[in-house]
C-alpha cells in the first residue's frame, strides 16, 4: 500500500503554524505504525488495543488543550483537531478512545472538579495510567438527557446513586466514571469508581459499528460515594452539554481523517483498477465522484479550521460547533459509501478501510448529538423557534 | 559528555521527485521534506544515551532556512539543543564534513551519531570523513551500540551477517535502521521544542572537488502489454519473449 501523504487540494497547511504541522505529522506517523496495521484484526474480533493506551498517553494525546501543570500538552484547538483527525484517519474507535478521555472526563474534572480532584486525577488520566468514562445517556433518553432518570440522594458522608446508563464508550475498562445524576431535581456530575459496591459495567455485545471500541452498559444500585466525588462546578444539563461541544468538536475534525483515507483509497484504487480495457479513473462517473469527495473533503477542511481559530479565541458558538459535526459526520458517510462503490465487490472487503469506516460512522452520526439534533440546535439558533419538543 | 548528533533535511521518500530546469538540482515544488530517516536512528540512540549516563545533546545540520524543520523535530524528540550552518548552496560531502566536524569541535562533543546514509544524494561518507577530520573513531552501519565507561562496543551489519566490534571515545557512529525504534515526537515535546532556539551560525567554507554536471531522471517503465488471458495465447508470448524482449 502506498504511504498516506495527506489530502490537500487547497493548500490548507499553509494555514497551519509550524506545531500544529507536528502534531498532525507525529500523530499521522504514529497511526500508519501502530494502527493501520493492527486495526482489521480488532475490529473482526471485537477488542480495543488496550496496549495503545500508554503509547496514546506517551504521545501527549489525552487532555491536549489542558493545562501543562497536570502533565497535559496545553496546546490550541487546531492542534487537537489535527491530532483527532489522523487519528480517526486510523478508525473511529480509536479516536473515541481519546475524545471520551480528553473531552467528556478530563475536561468535566478540569472544568467542574476541585483543586483535589484535578491534582488526583488528571495526571494519571493525562498518562493513560487511569481510564474513564462518560454515563449521560439512559436506555430511555438519548437525544433528551434532560429528561434522566438516575438520580442521586444525599446520604452521611456522601451520596447514594441510582439509575442505569447505556452505550458507554469505554464503560467496562473504566477506572473512573463521570456519571450524571439528578441531586433535588438538578443535574449534577459524579465520579463513581471502579470496584465501588453496586456498581457495574457489562459490555455491550453485537455492534455491526465501532467494533474496536468498548462500549457498555452502566448500572448503579444504591451505589454510596463518598462526598468528595460530586464534580461541585457542575450545575444543570448545561454541564454535560458543554462536555459535549468538546467532545463534538474533536467529531468535526476527526471524521475529516476517515473521509481523506475513503478518498485515497478510491483514487488509487480507481487509477489501478481496469474495465473495458481502461482504468476505471478514465471514466467520467467515477471522475465525478471523486471530485464530489475531494470537494467535500476541502470544504469540511475549511470550516474546521475557522472553527478552530474561532474556538482558540474562545468565540465559537455551540450553534457552529453542531454545524461541523453534523456536516462533516453527513459526509463522511456520504464519501464512504461512495468509496465503496468506486471499489466495486472489493470495497466490502477487510482489505480496504473503506467499509470499516463506513460501519464506524453510522455510530459518529449518532452519538454526541444526532445528525437530526444538530438541526434543531441550529435551526433554533437561527429561526428562534425551538423545535424539539 | 556531549553528544552532538547531526541530521539531514532531505525529500519525504514517498515524494514524486521531478528534476529542476537547471537539470542540476530537484524540483522542490510540491515535495514534503523530512528528517533523514537514518537520523532519526541516531537521534534516538543520542537521546537514549543521554538518558542513561546523563549529558548535553546538540543537533547539527547544514543547510538553509528549511533545515530548521528538521531541527526542531529532533528538539521536539528531546534533543537539548540545535545548532544550523547555514549555507543553502551545493557543497559536496567533503565540504560538507569539513563544517560538521568544525562545530563538532566548538561543541566539545566527543560522540557523535550520523545516519549511515542520507537517502537524497545518498553519498553514504560524510559520516566517515567527518570522523576522519576530527580524528575520532568511527564505527558505520551500527544496529546495536553500547556504551561503558571509555568503551564502546557496537553490533555493525556486514554482507550475509553481523560482526561485533569495539571502539574507544571518542568516536562517531553511523546509524542502520534497526538499532533502535525512533521515538515519535510528543505533544509535549512539540511545545517545549517552542521554547528552546535554533542557533545560526556561518559554516567554515570549504572547497568542492565534486560537482553536479546534470541530474537525469531514470527511464520509467513502460506499460505492461495483455498478450491474451487463456492457454491460446502461449505461442504468442512465447515468441514475444524471444523475438522482442530477448529473454528467452
Ligand atoms: C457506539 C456508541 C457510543 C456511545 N457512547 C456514549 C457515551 O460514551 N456516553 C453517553 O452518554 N452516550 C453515548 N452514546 C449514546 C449517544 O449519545 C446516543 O445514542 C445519542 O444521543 C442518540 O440517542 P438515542 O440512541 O437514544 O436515540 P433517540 O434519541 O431515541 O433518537 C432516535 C431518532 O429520533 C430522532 N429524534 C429524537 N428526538 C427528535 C426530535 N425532537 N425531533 C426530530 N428527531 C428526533 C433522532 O435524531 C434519531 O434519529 C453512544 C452511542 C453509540 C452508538
Amino acid at each position: 500500500m502506498n504511504k498516506f501523504t495527506g489530502v490537500d487540494y487547497y493548500n490548507v497547511e499553509s494555514l497551519l503554524n509550524e506545531e500544529e504541522i507536528m502534531v498532525r505529522n507525529s500523530v499521522r506517523q504514529f497511526v500508519d505504525d501502530k494502527v493501520i496495521s493492527i486495526i482489521e484484526k480488532h475490529y473482526r474480533e471485537e477488542k480495543f488495543p488496550n496496549y495503545l493506551i500508554k503509547e496514546l498517553g506517551e504521545l501527549g494525546l489525552f487532555g491536549i488543550t489542558l493545562p501543562q501543570k497536570y502533565g497535559c500538552a496545553e496546546m490550541n484547538n487546531v492542534a487537537y483537531g489535527l491530532a483527532m483527525q489522523e487519528l480517526e484517519r486510523g478508525d473511529s474507535g480509536i479516536r473515541s478512545f481519546v475524545s471520551v478521555q480528553s473531552s467528556l472526563v478530563m475536561y468535566p474534572i478540569f472544568t467542574f472538579g476541585s483543586e483535589e480532584q484535578k491534582e488526583y486525577w488528571l495526571p494519571k488520566l493525562a498518562t493513560g495510567e487511569k481510564i474513564g468514562c462518560f454515563g449521560l445517556t439512559e436506555p430511555d433518553y438519548g437525544s433528551n438527557p434532560g429528561g434522566m432518570i438516575t438520580r442521586a440522594e444525599k446520604v452521611t458522608g456522601g451520596y447514594k446513586l441510582n439509575g442505569a446508563k447505556m452505550w458507554i464508550t469505554n464503560g467496562t475498562i473504566a477506572d473512573v466514571a463521570v456519571v450524571w445524576a439528578k441531586l433535588d431535581g438538578e443535574i449534577k456530575g459524579f465520579l463513581v469508581e471502579k470496584g465501588t459496591e453496586g456498581y457495574t459495567a457489562p459490555e455491550m455485545k453485537g455492534k455491526h459499528s465501532l467494533k474496536a471500541s468498548v462500549t457498555s452498559e452502566l448500572i448503579l444500585q444504591d451505589v454510596i460515594i463518598p462526598e468528595k466525588n460530586i464534580l461541585p462546578g457542575s450545575k444543570g444539563l448545561k454541564s454535560p452539554l458543554m462536555c459535549l461541544n468538546q467532545a463534538r468538536y474533536g467529531i468535526a475534525w476527526g471524521v475529516v481523517g476517515s473521509m481523506m483515507t475513503c478518498y485515497d483509497s478510491a483514487l488509487n484504487y480507481a487509477k489501478s483498477r481496469i474495465q473495458f480495457s481502461k482504468p476505471i479513473a478514465a471514466y467520467q462517473i467515477i471522475q465525478d465522484k471523486l471530485v464530489f469527495m475531494l470537494t467535500e473533503i476541502t470544504k469540511a477542511q475549511l470550516l474546521n479550521l475557522q472553527l478552530g481559530r474561532l474556538k482558540d479565541k474562545d468565540e465559537a458558538k455551540h450553534t457552529h460547533i453542531s454545524m461541523a459535526k453534523r456536516n462533516n459526520c453527513e459526509m463522511a458517510l456520504t464519501i464512504a459509501r461512495i468509496s465503496r462503490e468506486i471499489h466495486g465487490a472489493n470495497g466490502i472487503l477487510d482489505e480496504y478501510p473503506v467499509m470499516r469506516h463506513s460501519q464506524n460512522l453510522e455510530s459518529v452520526k449518532t452519538y454526541e448529538g444526532t445528525h437530526e439534533m444538530h438541526t434543531l440546535i441550529i435551526g433554533e439558533d437561527i429561526t428562534g423557534w425551538s423545535a424539539f419538543e | 559528555m556531549k553528544i552532538a548528533v547531526c541530521v539531514s533535511h532531505v525529500p519525504d521518500t514517498a515524494a514524486k521527485i521531478n528534476i529542476g530546469s537547471d537539470s542540476k538540482n530537484i524540483d522542490q515544488n510540491g515535495v514534503t521534506f523530512v528528517v533523514n530517516p537514518y537520523d532519526e536512528y541516531a537521534i534516538e540512540e543520542a537521546l537514549k544515551t543521554k538518558e542513561k549516563f546523563g549529558g548535553e545533546t546538540v543537533a547539527i545540520s547544514l543547510g538553509g532556512d528549511a533545515n530548521k524543520e528538521t531541527l526542531r523535530k529532533a528538539l521536539a524528540m528531546g534533543i537539548d539543543n540545535a545548532v544550523l550552518l547555514k549555507d543553502s548552496g551545493f557543497r559536496d560531502s567533503l565540504s560538507v564534513a569539513k563544517a560538521l566536524a568544525e562545530e563538532i569541535k566548538t561543541q566539545g562533543a566527543e560522540l557523535v551519531f550520523f545516519g549511515k546514509q542520507s537517502v537524497d544524494y545518498d553519498s553514504s561518507i560524510v559520516g566517515q570523513l567527518t570522523a576522519e577530520l576530527l580524528g575520532y573513531n568511527c564505527i558505520s552501519v551500527v544496529i546495536s551500540f553500547s556504551l561503558d565507561g571509555n568503551k564502546i562496543t557496537c553490533e555493525r551489519e556486514i554482507e550475509g551477517g553481523k560482526e561485533i566490534v569495539e571502539t574507544a571515545l571518542p568516536a562517531l557512529i553511523t546509524a542502520q535502521k534497526g538499532l533502535n525504534e525512533p521515538r515519535y515526537a510528543s505533544l509535549k515535546g512539540i511545545m517545549a521544542a517552542k521554547k528552546k532556539e535554533i542557533i545560526e551560525k556561518q559554516p567554515v567554507a570549504a572547497q568542492n572537488y565534486i560537482e553536479i554536471i546534470s541530474m537525469k531522471k531514470t527511464e520509467s517503465k513502460q506499460a505492461g502489454k495483455i498478450v491474451g488471458t487463456d492457454s491460446s495465447a502461449v505461442p504468442e508470448l512465447v515468441r514475444l519473449l524471444r523475438e522482442e524482449a530477448k529473454v528467452i
